[in-house]
């Protein structure tokens, strides 16, 4: 998070000198107790939530910091940071913390209802379902036939360099952990998924941080396509920007679980409780999902489509991607197909 | 009328037979069971007063052959044993009645009396004497076409005269044979029987006469 | 057999129980050793096919030991349960990966088998296995181990499944256990019941032998049962006998003094004479009354005691003892009078004692009569079964009435009257053997004195 993320504003409060790099910081005074929040959701997505969590729980003053999610990481596995929540969509990094010791576990009516594989331990709870989605530019496309899954995305790149070349955007998986998250999943789903690096590699692909700005750049015929941009996020965007289309693969969708845990030195435990529940019932709350463009963990366990979107399973199987040489492995490998010049 | 008596005990069998032969009955006497089923065989009687326990036997066997066979004369019971245990049995075996021993003898004579009068219409008891009819069994005098029924003692009263009419009779004998001994009554009360007597004949020629210091005797009215 | 001495039901389902209760025991202690092996048994499967599957991945890359751990190695030990998983993998004593402070399990060595441990790391009891490979690297032999770790959380999780499981079977095979041995001990005491029954429906004079079929264990019972019944048929038997014979004793050569006395009072002429001779044949006729009311009341008693019933009419039982009596009271001019109800009667009874109490209390009523009266017996009967004496005799003083039932007690206004005073006790005993009463009071007609005997009639 050293660079582009940048364009949301950035609060930096001087007096906390952190090693890790707080993006911005909102206060939401109320009662008496505090709520310290530290989460990978920007404020602009979350601020719905919190001011509705606060009207069911006046008491509760909220401050919500945000940062990237390997910083919200190093924050808590490292540094023992004072928060009372940690919100992050790397699923396999909460995995960590709880598997390390490093959360609270909590349980409540409202945890017991989230099906089995939205929560482990209960320490670490999913609540929103995200699929990894393509972003492509209606006016770059033109005539070209939309690609329903990664063999014939391939084949599209292959075919059409001259449309695609510098003109692809996917997630630089060296710095962002929910891209680093997709790719190893992707790895793990589809043999295609190197060929398919590779032929973006030849393309001079560009690496972006963060989704908003991958479909910020797509909207702007910067891009053509981008690859394994957050549905959520994308959606969200299309009412407000014309000329863009999102489009969901065939073969797979990896369905990304953003998710909350107490971290093992928070204060507030009872007010990161409260805060969990109101999360894990955001199913029940169709107008936060409209105002923060965010799809709720359905509650009831037919709603997805399981032969499609795959929903990343919280569990031990997440840590291997973390191990420090399997990642090594893996970035080494990704950046010598991702930059061939 | 002829009766049987079957009875092991000699004293009593004398005397009994000697009260009925007193009240104008023939008694013949039993010792054992043997003598009398040949009795019964030959002889056809009136009634059979009969002993339970006899020598050679159970009085009871006899009464069920004497049953089982037919013969239709009476049969009274004379028992030393416990009334409730043999009550029933004896009755059921085909006794016409029984009496408890000892006992007084006008009870015995009282119920040999009843007894008859069950059996009775088979042999005509009645005498006559100077113009009065009298049945001892029934108890029923006539004389002059009207008929009276004497009360009991009355009756046993009229029969004493009746067995033989002009002797005197004292009154110690007529209360003998008027009273039980259980009885404590004065010689007086032969008196009010005899004159009620006198009222009931009455109608006929036949009455009771005072013999003085004597006693009474039946004659025919002068 | 329900109080004072324990039940041998009792006993037997007791015991039958405990034993239950051992075998329950005995399978839970079973059921919970065996699954907590075969469970901790998986665990170390898992967790030996996790750390092979690591090794596995080893290769070696220019002269350095590298792996590449497979997702399947960690995510198979989240399939069970959700423990935390550590894993740690040495080169040469160095950490290659991992978290570099998970203690080697300690175990057998030298073998290259597997060696599992259990130890407690950051705070969680952990389950261990350590694999061990030798790779060539640079030309150099290099030592690998390979450590996995698992919390037991999801191994408790399940024993205490199975201990919940192994209880609930336990406790579901005792309660039903113990109702099949209450089931099977009644079962093996039917017989027993059911000779209990025969005995209770018996009657009371019932002394045969009992011919049910007995299990081998109940003969020595049933014999003893037996031979004690005969015994006792044969005591009252004697008993009976006894009575009987006393009586025909006694009243046998009473009989004759009194026949012989009789005969000489006829022959006497003086009156003194014959006023003792009278006296002399009262006495003889009391003590024989006396003696036969007395063999009377111990026959009386024995009936009582064993009493045995059958359906009597009590209108022929009064019918019967006014026949009987009609005689004697002829003999003073006293008349019966009957009144019988027309709807039928029945009195559940003995008929022996029955008759003998109506007896007495008719005979009674004719030897207290003075001579020329009436005597009415009347019956009547809504449930209870009346049966009332009125007589015209002297009656009963009202401070005699209460005592009158007691034994040899007579009235004090009895005068000359023969009598022992156990006529109406017999009568009491009577009523009160078939639950009924008997009721004294002054004839409400004038003189003399009404007895009613109150029995319950069907």
């Amino acid at each position: 998070m050293r660079h582009a993320c940048l364009a949301l504003l950035l609060i930096l409060q001087a007096a906390r000198v952190m090693a890790f790099e707080i993006e911005e910081s909102h206060s939401y005074p109320a009662g008496e107790s505090q709520l310290r929040i530290l989460s990978t959701a920007d404020q602009s997505v979350f601020d719905p939530i919190i001011r509705a969590f606060q009207t069911e729980h006046p008491a509760i003053s909220i401050t919500y910091d945000v940062a990237g999610s390997t910083a919200v990481m190093s924050a808590i596995l490292d540094e023992g940071a004072a928060y009372d929540l940690v919100i992050s969509s790397a699923m396999d990094l909460q995995t960590k913390l709880a598997n390390d010791g490093l959360a609270l576990a909590y349980r409540s009516e409202a945890t017991a209802r989230l099906p089995d594989w939205a929560s482990w331990r209960d320490m670490v709870f999913g609540f929103t379902q995200e699929p990894a989605v393509i972003v492509v530019n209606n006016r770059l496309f033109g005539d070209l036939p939309l690609p329903q899954n990664r063999a014939a995305l391939i084949e599209l790149l292959r075919d059409h360099p001259d449309i695609f070349r510098r003109r692809i955007g996917t997630y630089d998986v060296r710095v962002s952990g929910l891209g680093y998250l997709f790719a190893t999943q992707d790895s793990r789903n589809t043999e295609s998924y190197w060929r398919l690096t590779e032929v973006m590699g030849r393309l001079d692909t560009r690496l972006y941080c963060c989704s908003g700005e991958m479909i910020s750049d797509v909207a702007s015929g910067e891009l053509a396509l981008a690859y394994n941009v957050l549905g959520s996020y994308a959606r969200a965007r299309l009412r407000d920007t014309p000329g863009i289309r999102v489009v969901e693969m065939e073969d797979f969708v990896s369905v990304m679980l953003r998710s909350a845990l107490i971290p093992a030195g928070a204060d507030a435990v009872e007010e990161a409780g409260q805060m969990i529940d109101f999360l894990a019932a955001m199913a029940e709350r169709p107008d936060l999902a409209a105002l923060t463009g965010l799809p709720p963990v359905s509650l009831d366990a037919s709603g997805t489509d399981e032969r499609v979107l795959r929903p990343i399973r919280l569990g031990p199987g997440l840590l291997v991607f973390l191990d420090r040489m399997r990642r090594d492995t893996f970035l080494r490998s990704w950046v010598s197909s991702v930059k061939q010049q | 009328m002829r009766f049987l008596l079957v009875e092991d005990n000699a004293d009593l069998a004398r005397a009994l037979s000697g009260r009925f032969v007193l009240g104008g009955h023939a008694v013949d006497h039993a010792a054992s069971l043997e003598d009398a089923e040949l009795a019964t065989q030959t002889v056809g009687y009136d009634l059979i007063l009969l002993d339970i326990m006899l020598p050679d036997g159970d009085g009871r066997t006899f009464l069920r052959r004497h049953r089982s066979a037919d013969n239709p004369t009476p049969v009274i019971v004379l028992t030393a044993r416990s009334e409730v245990s043999d009550r029933v049995g004896l009755l059921d075996l085909g006794a016409d009645d029984y009496i408890t021993k000892p006992f007084d003898f006008t009870e015995l004579e009282a119920r040999v009396r009843a007894v008859l009068r069950r059996h009775g219409g088979a042999a005509d008891n009645s005498r006559e004497f100077a113009g009065l009819t009298f049945d001892s069994t029934s108890g029923v005098i006539s004389a002059g076409g009207e008929s009276t029924q004497l009360r009991n003692r009355e009756t046993r009263l009229l029969e004493v005269f009746f067995a033989a009419p002009g002797q005197i009779f004292s009154k110690s004998h007529l209360m003998d044979r008027l009273f039980s001994f259980s009885e404590e009554v004065s010689e007086n009360a032969i008196e009010v029987y005899v004159g009620r007597l006198r009222r009931r004949l009455s109608a006929s020629d036949a009455t009771i006469e005072t013999v003085r210091g004597m006693g009474y005797r039946m004659v025919r009215r002068e | 057999m329900k109080t004072g001495a324990p039940s041998i039901r009792r006993r037997l389902v007791l015991q039958l129980a405990l034993v239950a209760a051992l075998l329950s025991v005995a399978f839970f202690l079973a059921v919970r050793g065996v699954a907590g092996n075969a469970t901790e048994q998986t665990q170390d499967n898992i967790l030996a096919a996790s750390a092979t599957s690591i090794a596995d991945a080893l290769y070696s890359e220019s002269g350095a030991v590298r792996v590449e751990i497979p997702y399947s190695a960690l995510s198979m030990l989240g399939t069970v349960s959700e423990d935390r998983v550590f894993y740690h993998v040495i080169v040469d004593g160095e950490t290659l990966t991992g978290y570099d402070d998970l203690p080697l399990p300690q175990g057998r060595s030298g073998s290259r088998a597997p060696v599992f441990d259990t130890y407690s790391y950051r705070g969680d009891s952990l389950r261990a296995v350590v694999v061990t490979r030798t790779l060539t690297a640079a030309n150099q032999p290099r030592f690998v181990q390979v450590v996995v770790a698992q919390t037991r959380l999801g191994l408790e999780a399940i024993s205490s499944r199975i201990t919940t499981t192994a209880t609930a079977v336990g406790v579901a095979f005792f309660l039903v256990a113990t109702a099949l041995s209450a089931f099977a001990a009644q079962n093996a005491l039917r017989p027993l019941s059911r000779l209990a029954d025969a005995m209770a429906r018996r009657g009371p004079k019932d002394l045969r032998p009992v011919s049910a079929e007995a299990p081998a264990e109940l003969a020595p019972l049933v014999g003893g049962l037996n031979s004690f019944m005969s015994r006792l048929g044969a005591a009252l038997g004697r008993s009976e006998d006894l009575i009987v014979e006393a009586a025909h004793r006694v009243r046998t050569p009473l009989a004759t003094v009194r026949t012989q006395a009789e005969v000489v009072h006829l022959q006497m002429e003086k009156p003194e004479n014959r006023q003792a001779l009278r006296q002399m044949i009262r006495a003889v006729d009391e003590s024989s009354r006396s003696a036969g009311q007395l063999l009377d009341h111990a026959m009386v008693t024995l009936r009582s005691d064993h009493l045995e019933t059958e359906k009597v009419d009590p209108a022929d039982l009064l019918r019967d003892v006014v026949d009987r009596l009609g005689p004697t009271a002829g003999l003073r001019d006293i008349a019966i009078h009957l009144e019988l109800p027309d709807a039928p009667l029945r009195i559940e009874g003995d008929p022996i004692l029955l008759q003998n109490a109506v007896r007495n209390i008719l005979d009674n009523a004719i030897k207290y009569s003075p001579a020329e009266t009436d005597i009415r017996v009347s019956m009547e009967g809504t449930g209870t079964c009346r049966m009332t004496f009125c007589d015209q005799g002297r009656g009963f003083e009202a401070a005699d009435i209460m005592r009158l039932p007691d034994r040899f007690s007579r009235g004090s206004n009895v005068g000359d009257v023969v009598g022992s005073g156990l006529g109406l006790t017999i009568v009491s005993d009577v009523a009160r053997a078939h639950g009924g009463t008997l009721e004294i009071a002054p004839n409400p007609e004038g003189a003399g004195a009404c007895v009613t005997l109150v029995l319950p009639c069907c």
